[in-house]
């Protein structure tokens, strides 16, 4: 059973295909990454799930109902965390909550909001004004918010952004959690640990989906050789690598560097003249974000 | 480098990032420019505080000499345009009640006669005085054009007429404000410049604000309908007004103690239409402004002419003809009329509701717009 499955969704704004024929199947139960670069698409295209945006072309249901012709049916049964925080700042944790319970007509109200502010540990400040509330606790009232009504789907765009690790670590709990419950989340984030918390991937670009599978498929998928590489003076080695033929990419993480490239073969015999130097070259299996970064130079060379 | 020094070139630094900011936002950098235009071309072309040609009717009951003398005399002055020749009293007054002429002049029948006879014959002009600043210099020019006209006729025989201190007993009504207090026309007036400030920059920031603080979008993704936002959104407002109609009346009363000889309940439910109507264009405002800043200048700018064009600050009919012409598109003009109307004069519901159609006329088209950019937004 699926939760979301859209065919060919295209939207163009101002004559330029901000999502391109994009094609996504998300399984009821899973929680599904959605990656790209700033600007790829992502939020343009979960604006069109939850029926915010109309898709110029394509063809889809989000829970069952038809993206184009259900989008009513479909606002009542997804829940949407925006990027930016959007509740009101002048009123309080219950007042936010309770506005949001009336506006989708839930029954029982004040218990629906009680059993909320508990499950999510805010019913200490529930008479907080939104606004003085930290990053942390604003996310924690916005997840509380989109959960109220009993959605099938979260929808969360960037969720964790500007969020200290610990309460990222139990924002993620708290989804694997909910997803272990049977709700579906699609999730973006810009975090390589948070995309490796998922069930599956996928990977967009200047609106193109490029990659997509569990973390091991993507990664299986792009077919990357990675060397790394440690010693002294990283940042002179890293500017002779660069560009030699056979290297694809050359990355500083921390103090070491990541060399790749599709070619194995070639890769080695770029690498073996320098080997003779004082740093130290070992092959490793590459990591999400060395395919991240090859999956971003390749969008750019062929779409811009 | 003194780290407590003043630096220009940081100094210089924050003067030309604010100058972009102004070149990017088109909207503030036209109000920069649109509102001292219109402050110029309002108060230097449209506003005279020395109203003439104002409409009169005239009641005669002869057609002597002396009548036709007195009526050139008055049209000669400037002051006064003879609109009307009312066949009755009764005519005359419904024309001062409704607003429709500003004066009435009844020669009284006999009156050449009685003048001949030195028996010093009635002359009554009647004011429509709720505009106290709108009528003084007119009944000024009265007195003095009545006596230059009669000594002119009165000569030959008639000479020894003239030396008598009045020929006639010229009276002047100042009506629905017969001493003149400026404050029976202001604070009535008041009651729909306070609606039209608070109704018009309220609802104009309203929306402008959902938008720029993010909940609008949280606020569409959910199954609220956008006719549900905008109502939901103007009532409390609707309320607000109320309560400030209702304080400006009880200061009137009890502060000023300004007349009401008309219905209240008449008032309260014109009152309604008034402010939905601006209402309305508050949210045609917040539909268009990108920001709350624009919102604010956008009211103003609707806010303005609707002070100096209305006839609160200035007498209506001393404006041009293309200054009233504007000034009538405004609701305020009309409220103000159905206000000084109800209260001052004591109008009912015929008279008034030639004052409400151009309302609910303004109303429909800011409404039209409104929605149709509203519904823009969503996508």
């Amino acid at each position: 059973m699926l939760a979301i499955d859209v065919q060919g969704v295209t939207k163009r704004f101002s004559g330029r295909a901000v999502v391109d024929r994009l094609d996504l199947q998300v399984k009821r139960g899973e929680i599904y990454g959605f990656l790209g670069p700033n600007g790829s698409g992502k939020t343009t295209f979960i604006r069109m799930l939850c029926g915010l945006l109309t898709a110029d072309e394509g063809r889809g249901t989000c829970l069952g109902y038809d993206l184009r012709t259900q989008q009513a049916e479909i606002k009542r049964h997804v829940g949407y965390m925006t990027q930016r925080f959007s509740f009101y700042e002048d009123l309080s944790l219950r007042e936010n909550l309770d506005f949001v319970a009336r506006i989708y007509g839930l029954p029982d109200r004040r218990a629906a909001v009680d059993r909320s502010l508990e499950r999510l540990g805010l019913a200490a400040r529930q008479t907080q004004l939104a606004g003085q509330l930290s990053g942390g606790w604003k996310q924690r009232l916005a997840l509380a918010a989109c959960l109220l009504h009993g959605p099938q789907l979260l929808l969360l765009d960037e969720p964790t952004a500007g969020v200290d690790p610990k309460a990222r670590r139990d924002f993620w709990e708290e989804i694997h959690q909910l997803a272990a419950e049977g709700l579906t989340f699609l999730i973006t984030t810009h975090y390589m640990d948070e995309a490796e918390r998922c069930h599956s991937l996928a990977y967009i670009a200047y609106g193109k989906l490029l990659a997509r599978g569990t973390v091991a498929e993507v990664v299986r998928g792009a077919g990357l050789s990675t060397w790394r590489v440690s010693g002294p003076d990283l940042h002179s080695l890293a500017t002779q690598l660069r560009g030699r033929p056979g290297i694809e990419q050359v990355v500083a993480f921390g103090a070491t560097l990541h060399v790749s490239s599709r070619d194995a073969a070639k890769l080695a015999a770029a690498l073996a003249p320098f080997r003779a130097g004082p740093h130290q070259f070992e092959p490793i299996p590459s990591g999400l974000e060395d395919v991240f970064i090859g999956l971003m130079d390749t969008a750019k060379d062929n779409f811009r | 480098m003194k780290p407590l020094g003043l630096s220009f070139s940081r100094f210089w630094a924050v003067v030309l990032k604010e100058f972009i900011q102004m070149r990017r936002d088109r909207v503030t950098f036209g109000m920069m420019v649109g509102i001292p235009l219109l402050q110029l071309v309002l108060f230097g072309f449209a506003i005279n505080t020395d109203p003439k040609h104002l409409p009169t009717a005239l009641v005669v009951g002869d057609q002597g000499p002396f009548a036709r003398t007195l009526v050139a005399g008055m049209r000669h002055s400037g002051y006064f345009e003879v609109l009307r020749l009312a066949d009755s009293e009764a005519e005359a007054d419904a024309l001062l009640r409704r607003g429709e002429v500003q004066f009435i002049l009844t020669i009284p029948v006999d009156f050449s006669r009685q003048l001949l006879r030195g028996e010093r014959p009635r002359l009554l002009l009647e004011a429509d005085a709720t505009d106290p600043a709108a009528t003084g210099n007119a009944i000024a020019a009265m007195n003095l054009l009545m006596q230059a006209a009669l000594d002119r006729d009165l000569d030959g025989p008639l000479a020894p007429l003239r030396a008598s201190a009045a020929p006639l007993d010229f009276q002047v009504h100042r009506r629905y404000n017969p001493e003149g207090i400026t404050q029976y026309n202001f604070v009535p007036g008041l009651l729909g410049v306070v609606l039209t400030m608070t109704m018009v920059v309220i609802t104009s920031l309203a929306i402008t604000r959902e938008r720029e603080r993010g909940t609008m979008e949280n606020l569409l993704a959910t199954p609220v309908r956008p006719v549900e936002v905008m109502v939901g959104k103007l009532v409390p407002y609707i309320a607000v007004g109320y309560v400030q109609i209702t304080l400006i009346l009880l200061a009137a009363k009890f502060l000023f103690v300004v007349p009401m000889l008309g219905s209240l309940p008449l008032l309260y439910a014109c009152a309604f239409l008034f402010i939905a109507a601006n209402l309305m264009m508050g949210l045609t405002f917040s539909s268009i402004a990108q920001n709350q800043l624009q919102a604010v200048q956008m009211a103003f700018f609707f806010f303005l002419p609707s002070i100096l064009l209305s006839g609160f600050m200035f007498p209506f009919r001393g404006m041009p003809e293309w200054a009233q012409a504007l000034g009538s598109c405004l609701p305020l003009t009309h409220f103000l009329r159905i206000v000084r109307g109800i209260l001052l004069k004591g109008n009912g519901p015929a008279e008034i509701a030639e004052h409400l159609w151009p309302i609910a006329v303004f109303f429909v088209a800011a409404m039209t717009v409104g929605v149709k950019r509203y519904r823009q937004t969503l996508d």
